[in-house]
Formats: C-alpha cells, sequence, structure tokens
C-alpha cells in the first residue's frame, strides 16, 4: 500500500477524508493535523527497503503461508530436491519457536535462517530485514520466505517479497477462502497441498475451493500439489521459472539505482539508512 | 492477535506527531478501516490502552471509523456494495472485480493539544 502519493484515497472513502469531511474537523484550541498514513507505514517502508535489496541482487522473493501443517516445509524440501540445480535456494523460516524447521531445511544442503517470533503470530519486514543481515544474496536466485502457520496476522504484512503463495491443505477444507478471505486475497498463487489425499477425503471439492476464490475476486492461477507423491510440482516450477522471467524483464525495463543504499547486508552492515527513514514522513499536509 | 503490534506501530506514529509539534498532549486519534483490512477494530480498541500506556497520547480517545467494501465490476463497470467473501458485483453477478474500498487501514488524523502555543489563542 502506498502512503505517499494519495493513492490509497479512492473515490470510495475520499468523501470522509478529504478536508472538510467528517474525518478531518478541527475544534478550536487544538490543532487536528492530517495524516493519512497506512498503520503499517513502518512496516511497509522497511518492506520496500528489503523489495530493493532482493532486486539489486536479482533475486526473487516469495513468501509462503497457510495454517500450521499444511505442508510448507515438506513443499520447500520437495522444491530444493527437484528444482533445477542452477537456481540457487535459501530459506528463512519463521515459527514462534524451534529451529527444526531450518534444520529439516539445512539437512538438504541449503542456507536456512530460522527467525523465532516468541509470541508474534507473524513475520515483519523487520524480522526480515535482521535476517538479510545473515544472507549473502549475491550467492542466490530465490529466497524463500516461510511465513508463522497462520492463516490471519501474516496477511497484513508486507515483507519485501515478491509473490505470495497459500497453500490450502486437503484436510483444512475446501471452504477457508471464504472463511479466510484476507488471506486469500493477497495470494498469487494457491496450491492446493496434500493433494494425495484428494481420493480418500473425497468431501474436498477443488472446483469448491476454486468457487471460493472466485467469490472473493481471486485471480491467482490454482495448483493441486503433492509433496509426497510429487505430483504438481513441473507446474509449481512452471510459474516459479515464470516468475523469475518476469521479474528479470522487469528489472530491465525498471533497473535499480545502485546508489541509493550505501551499504550491502553483511555482517559489518550499518544502520545509518534506518536515520532516514522517518524522516521523509514529515506531516505538512494539515489542513 | 496482531492488533497490538499494529496499535503499537500506530502509537509510533502519534508520538512522533506530537512531538514534531511540540503538542502537550493527544486528544484524539482518528483511525479508519475497511472490513478486508484483516484488523479487528474491536481488538484495536482493546490494545489501544495497552499500547498507549506512558505516551503523550495516554489519554487520547480513539476514534475507529469503519469503511464500507465497494467493488467496481471490471465487465458492466457498475459499482456495488459487497461483503468480507462475495465480492461479486450485484449488477451482472460477475467475479472479476476491483476492490474500490474496504482495505483501508489508516492513520487519518490526531487532535493536538498545544495550549502553551501563542498561536493557538487567537
Amino acid at each position: 500500500m502506498c502512503d505517499t502519493c494519495g493513492c490509497n484515497i479512492t473515490h470510495g472513502n475520499e468523501s470522509l477524508i478529504r478536508p472538510g469531511g467528517k474525518l478531518a474537523k478541527t475544534e478550536s484550541g487544538k490543532e487536528a493535523v492530517t495524516v493519512l498514513h497506512s498503520l503499517l507505514h513502518e512496516n511497509d517502508h522497511t518492506a520496500q527497503h528489503n523489495r530493493e535489496h532482493f532486486d539489486q541482487h536479482n533475486v526473487l522473493a516469495i513468501n509462503l503461508m497457510s495454517s500450521p501443517g499444511a505442508g510448507k516445509t515438506a513443499l520447500l524440501e520437495a522444491t530444493i530436491q527437484q528444482l533445477d540445480k542452477n537456481i540457487r535456494i535459501a530459506v528463512i523460516e519463521g515459527d514462534l519457536e524451534t529451529e527444526n524447521d531450518a534444520e529439516r531445511i539445512r539437512k538438504h544442503g541449503v542456507k536456512a535462517i530460522q527467525i523465532a517470533t516468541g509470541s508474534a503470530c507473524h513475520l515483519d519486514a523487520h524480522m526480515i530485514h535482521q535476517a538479510l543481515h545473515n544472507l549473502d544474496l549475491s550467492e542466490f536466485d530465490i529466497v524463500f520466505i516461510e511465513n508463522v502457520g497462520n492463516l490471519v496476522c501474516p496477511a497484513s504484512f508486507d515483507l519485501g517479497q515478491h509473490q505470495n503463495v497459500t497453500l490450502l491443505s486437503v484436510p483444512e477444507g475446501d471452504d477457508k477462502p471464504a472463511k479466510y478471505p484476507v488471506m486469500f486475497r493477497t495470494s498469487d498463487l494457491v496450491m492446493i497441498s496434500k493433494s494425495d489425499l484428494l481420493p480418500i477425503l473425497d468431501d474436498f471439492k477443488v472446483d469448491n475451493a476454486k468457487r471460493y476464490l472466485q467469490d472473493i475476486a481471486s485471480t491467482a492461477p490454482v495448483i493441486e500439489l503433492s509433496s509426497k507423491d510429487k505430483s504438481g510440482m513441473p507446474l509449481w516450477f512452471d510459474w516459479i521459472n515464470q516468475q523469475i522471467e518476469t521479474r528479470k524483464a522487469y528489472l530491465q525495463e525498471h533497473p535499480v539505482h545502485h546508489g541509493h543504499h550505501h551499504h550491502e547486508h553483511s555482517r559489518e552492515h550499518s544502520h545509518s539508512h534506518e536515520h532516514h527513514a522517518h524522516a521523509e514522513d514529515t506531516l505538512n499536509n494539515d489542513s | 492477535m496482531h492488533e497490538l503490534s499494529i496499535c503499537q506501530s500506530l502509537m509510533a506514529q502519534v508520538e512522533s506527531i506530537a512531538l514534531e509539534h511540540r503538542a502537550q498532549s493527544v486528544t484524539s486519534v482518528v483511525v479508519a478501516m475497511g472490513p478486508l483490512s484483516g484488523v479487528e477494530a474491536q481488538l484495536l480498541k482493546n490494545a489501544y490502552p495497552i499500547a498507549s500506556a506512558g505516551t503523550v497520547a495516554e489519554n487520547a480517545e480513539l476514534i475507529v471509523k469503519t469503511l464500507p467494501i465497494r467493488v467496481k465490476c471490471n465487465q458492466c463497470g457498475s459499482e456495488s456494495d459487497a461483503t468480507p467473501n462475495k465480492l461479486i458485483c450485484k449488477q451482472c453477478g460477475d467475479w472479476r472485480t476491483t476492490l474500490v474500498s474496504g482495505d483501508e487501514l489508516m492513520l487519518m488524523s490526531v487532535e493536538l493539544e498545544k495550549s502553551k502555543d501563542p498561536k493557538s489563542v487567537h
């Protein structure tokens, strides 16, 4: 979401927001300051910063979201095993506790960074920023971010990813998109995982899931996939390759200005950029 | 659950505005949100006393305005009201719509008390 150009003011809400509207009145003796910033302004700023880092190194960042136990880590393991070895992968793992998932990934010889969120139910852009300090992005082509298993909170936090992938596993039921519209609306790809269970759990109808996705105006493609019997993996890889190509083409047309940030994300990273982070938030639009 | 962290982020913004305007205190904070923002208004209100404790906005009133969900049909072009999991066009029934309003999560304005400021006397 953008906070600076006013594009988040639509004709649907502008009558409430514009000076003189009922949300913008001032009482005498007090000063009303119009802000019009996202509540997640700071997070979104850091997310954009992360995205620039990914772009500078031509790295595609994919945010994987789902309920706990929908098979995100299993999908990553199968992906590491089968994806073209020329595509270099790193993984950032988010969980409340334990290094278990990162260890599963490391067993495959892939760099994995575990973020233990403590009690936080989602990853945010600052946590990803910290994790990037321990990743030399020049060594990778894709960074998968495995978010905390949760179909609610992660939907609200931009991490700086390029694409959101949401897994909906067959045991969860086909109406999850209707129950969690905010999450599924943010998804660029919906994966029906554990598809090997479809013959057994036959009350899950793929067509129903697709219909619920249409009801929330989702245009995301839907892939049925099983990390266990590996069916659907080629479709997933086609999608990944397509994203890499799309990203490449985009960056050729919109080159990243390397001079903008003065640091690399290495351990000797300086935090000088954090000071400018708030300078541009000056509120000069008092009305 | 995430409403507390969102509320803390809100407080950081409010505090920096108050500081910048040399306000003595904040009397109200107006937030506008849509049902598709992923944030529950009531949970945000519950989080507010915790997040604002000890800040310049401790006694401020948090006003939450809920914005309606509106979609514009990509096929017939008409605009209609919608519900969170039924974002289809009411006119022609097509599902290919664009959200016009309903996913906002915005700090709209803050009202500041600046009694020592001579400008506010007039």
